[in-house]
C-alpha cells in the first residue's frame, strides 16, 4: 500500500497544510510519495525531500503545470493513480479544486476533509458545519480523500531522506488559463498556521476599526481572521473569513471579537486550544464555547488590551 | 444558450441540526427544509445571465425525493423557467449526483451548469468538479465574478490567499461562492406564477445512471461538548489568566 500526496504550492515554497496531510497519509501507510507538479518548482521538491515520513518525491516541472489549475492536475494524478491506494491533498480551496475532478475520471467517490484516520478505508468528517460527526467506510479500490490540516500535527521538515524522481506531464486538456491574482498583503502569519488569531465581527462596525486588532495582533504575532458577518458587510477581504464556509482554524489561542458566535463561525474555530470572547452582550453564544469570556465594549476594552500586553510582552 | 442550475433540498440554514439517538443520521422529521443557500446564489446568477442577453432559458433540476419539488418551485419562483426532478428514495453522494446531472446535460444541452460550491448538509464541495471532469468540461470553482465572451469564460475565484482569475473555454461548470450575488426573493406573483411551469419527472433507471453507493455511512455522532469556562471582569484579569493559567501568551 502507498499513498500519494498533492502538494500544494507557488513554485517557491510549500503550503504549510501539506504537511499536515503528510501526517494524515503517514497513518495509513509507511510508503508515502508526494506529487509535486509545479514549472521551476525544484526548491520545493528539495524542501519535501527532507521532510520526515516522505519516501519519494515525484516532480513534474512543466510549464503547463506553473498555476495550480484543475484540469491539466487532475489529468496528471490519473495517470499515476494506478500506483497508489490513496490519493490525498489538503482540504484547502487548492485541494477541494483538483480532487474531486481526479475522483471522477478515476470513477472513485471522493471523501472531504477528514478529521481522523480509522483505518485504511475507514475516516471521520464533521457534516452539517460541525453540528454532527459522522465515520464513514470506502468501497471504492482507490480512495480518494482531502485532509482537515487542523486535525493532524504537520510532518518535521527535517530528518528525511526521500528520494526524487521525474515524471513526464501527462496531455493538457486545453480548457482553462491562467489571467492573474490578488492576494492579501500581510505581514503577519498565515490564518490557518498562526499560533494566535484575533478575529472581528459585525460588532468591530466598519473596516477602519479593524485598526485596533491590528496593534494587538502585532504584540502577539497573531494572524487576523473575521466572521462572515464582518465580511459580508465589507469591512475585510473575503480571505479573512473564519468559518464553516470560510477557513477552519484552531491555534492555541482563538480571540473572538464583536463575535456573536453563528453556528457557521463556530464550526470554523472551536477546536482552538484556548478560546477568548469580548462581547458587549452577554447572550451572544460565543460564550457557551469561550474559555474567558469578557462582557465589554470592544471599543474600551482593545485599546486596554493592547496596553495591558504592552506591559507584559 | 441554455443554463442548467442544481439545486438541493436541505435542512434549513437556521435550524439546529441534531443527530438522531441510534447514530444512523440526523433528525429530518418535522424539521423546516429549503433551498441550499449557495443554490440561491446559483439560480441568482443564471438568471442574470439570461436578464443581461446571455442566456435564453434556465433550467432548474434536482435529484431526491418527490418533495425536491418545492425546491425546483423555488428556484421557478425567482424566475427559472422550467424544472426537472431526477426522482429517487436513495440518498445520492456526490458522484451519483454528478452523473444524474450529466446524462440532464446530455438531453438539455446547455452552455453553462451553474451549481453551489457545496450544500450544507453533506459539506462535501464535490458535485461540479465532478460534473466538469465527466463531461470533459473545464471547472470555474468558487465563483466570485463571472463574465462570458463568445466562446470562453473569464471567472474571478476565491482562493485562500485571495482572489484568482482565469479564463475558460466554454462550456463551463460553475460552482458559486458566497459573495458572487445577493440571491433575490421572490415575489407573490411570481410564486403564483411558478405553480404553472413545467416540471419533468425522471427517474436515475430512466437515465441509464448508476447510483451504487460507494461510500458507506457507520456512524453519525454527536462532536464533543466544549464546556462553557468562565467570566472574566476585567482585561486586566484576562490578560493576567491568559498569562498564568491558559499561558499562553508571555
Amino acid at each position: 500500500m502507498t499513498v500519494l500526496v498533492l502538494a500544494e504550492h507557488n513554485n517557491a515554497a510549500l503550503a504549510p497544510a501539506t504537511l499536515n496531510t503528510i501526517t494524515a497519509a503517514g497513518k495509513l501507510s509507511d510508503d508515502v510519495h508526494v506529487l509535486v507538479a509545479g514549472s521551476g518548482c525544484k526548491p520545493v521538491a528539495d524542501a519535501l525531500s527532507k521532510v520526515k515520513g516522505v519516501s519519494k518525491v515525484r516532480v513534474s516541472d512543466d510549464s503547463r503545470y506553473e498555476h495550480p489549475l484543475a484540469e491539466p492536475l487532475a489529468a496528471l494524478l490519473v495517470n499515476l493513480a494506478g500506483d497508489y491506494s490513496h490519493l490525498l491533498a489538503s482540504a484547502t480551496k487548492f485541494g477541494k479544486n483538483v480532487l474531486p475532478r481526479a475522483a471522477a475520471l478515476l470513477d472513485v467517490s471522493p471523501i472531504s476533509e477528514i478529521i481522523e484516520v480509522e483505518s485504511d478505508d475507514t475516516f471521520v468528517r464533521f457534516i452539517y458545519a460541525g453540528s454532527a460527526i459522522a465515520t464513514v467506510k470506502s468501497k471504492d479500490t482507490i480512495k480518494v480523500i482531502t485532509v482537515r490540516a487542523t486535525a493532524f500535527d504537520p510532518a518535521a521538515i527535517e530528518g528525511g531522506s526521500a528520494t526524487v524522481e521525474d515524471v513526464p506531464a501527462a496531455d493538457d486538456p486545453g480548457l482553462s488559463s491562467f489571467v492573474g491574482q490578488d492576494l492579501t498583503k500581510s505581514e503577519r502569519p498565515e490564518l490557518t498556521s498562526a499560533r494566535i488569531v484575533i478575529s472581528g465581527g459585525r460588532g468591530m462596525q466598519s473596516g477602519d476599526n479593524f485598526k485596533l486588532l491590528e496593534g494587538i495582533a502585532d504584540k502577539l504575532n497573531a494572524a487576523i481572521g473575521a466572521s462572515r458577518a464582518a465580511v459580508d458587510a465589507g469591512f475585510v477581504p473575503n480571505d479573512y473569513q473564519v468559518g464553516q464556509t470560510g477557513k477552519v482554524v484552531a491555534p492555541d489561542l482563538y480571540l473572538a471579537v464583536g463575535i456573536s458566535g453563528a453556528i457557521q463561525h463556530l464550526a470554523g474555530m472551536k477546536d482552538s486550544k484556548v478560546i477568548v470572547a469580548i462581547n458587549k452582550d452577554e447572550e451572544a453564544p460565543i460564550f457557551q464555547v469561550a474559555d474567558y469570556g469578557l462582557v465589554a465594549d470592544l471599543f474600551k476594552a482593545l485599546p486596554e488590551l493592547e496596553e495591558e500586553l504592552n506591559k507584559i510582552l | 444558450m441554455k443554463v442548467l442550475v442544481a439545486v438541493k433540498r436541505v435542512i434549513d440554514y437556521n435550524v439546529k441540526v441534531r443527530v438522531k439517538a441510534d447514530g444512523t443520521g440526523v433528525e429530518t422529521a418535522n424539521v423546516k427544509m429549503s433551498m441550499n443557500p449557495f443554490d440561491e446564489i446559483a439560480v441568482e446568477e443564471a438568471l442574470r445571465l439570461r436578464e443581461g442577453g446571455k442566456a435564453s432559458e434556465v433550467i432548474a433540476a434536482s435529484i431526491g425525493i418527490e418533495k425536491c419539488q418545492e425546491t425546483i418551485r423555488t428556484a421557478l419562483a425567482m424566475g427559472a423557467d422550467r424544472g426537472i426532478l431526477v426522482k429517487t428514495e436513495n440518498d445520492l453522494e456526490p458522484l451519483a449526483v454528478a452523473k444524474a446531472l450529466k446524462a440532464l446535460v446530455e438531453r438539455e444541452e446547455p452552455g453553462l451548469v451553474i451549481v453551489g460550491k457545496q450544500a450544507i448538509d453533506g459539506d462535501n464541495s464535490q458535485t461540479g468538479q465532478m460534473l466538469a471532469a465527466l463531461l470533459g468540461w473545464a471547472q470555474g470553482t468558487y465563483a466570485y465574478r463571472l463574465e462570458i465572451d463568445g466562446n470562453s469564460l473569464k471567472l474571478t475565484r476565491e482562493i485562500d490567499g485571495g482572489l484568482e482569475t482565469v479564463l475558460l473555454k466554454m462550456p463551463v461548470v460553475i460552482t458559486t461562492d458566497l459573495r458572487l450575488n445577493e440571491p433575490r426573493f421572490a415575489s407573490l406573483p411570481n410564486i403564483m406564477k411558478a405553480k404553472k411551469k413545467p416540471i419533468d419527472v425522471v427517474t436515475p433507471e430512466e437515465l441509464g445512471v448508476d447510483v451504487t453507493p460507494r461510500v458507506e455511512t457507520i456512524k453519525v455522532s454527536e462532536p464533543p461538548k466544549r464546556d462553557a469556562g468562565v467570566r472574566v471582569q476585567s482585561v486586566a484579569e484576562l490578560v493576567e489568566k491568559l498569562k498564568n493559567e491558559a499561558k499562553v501568551i508571555g
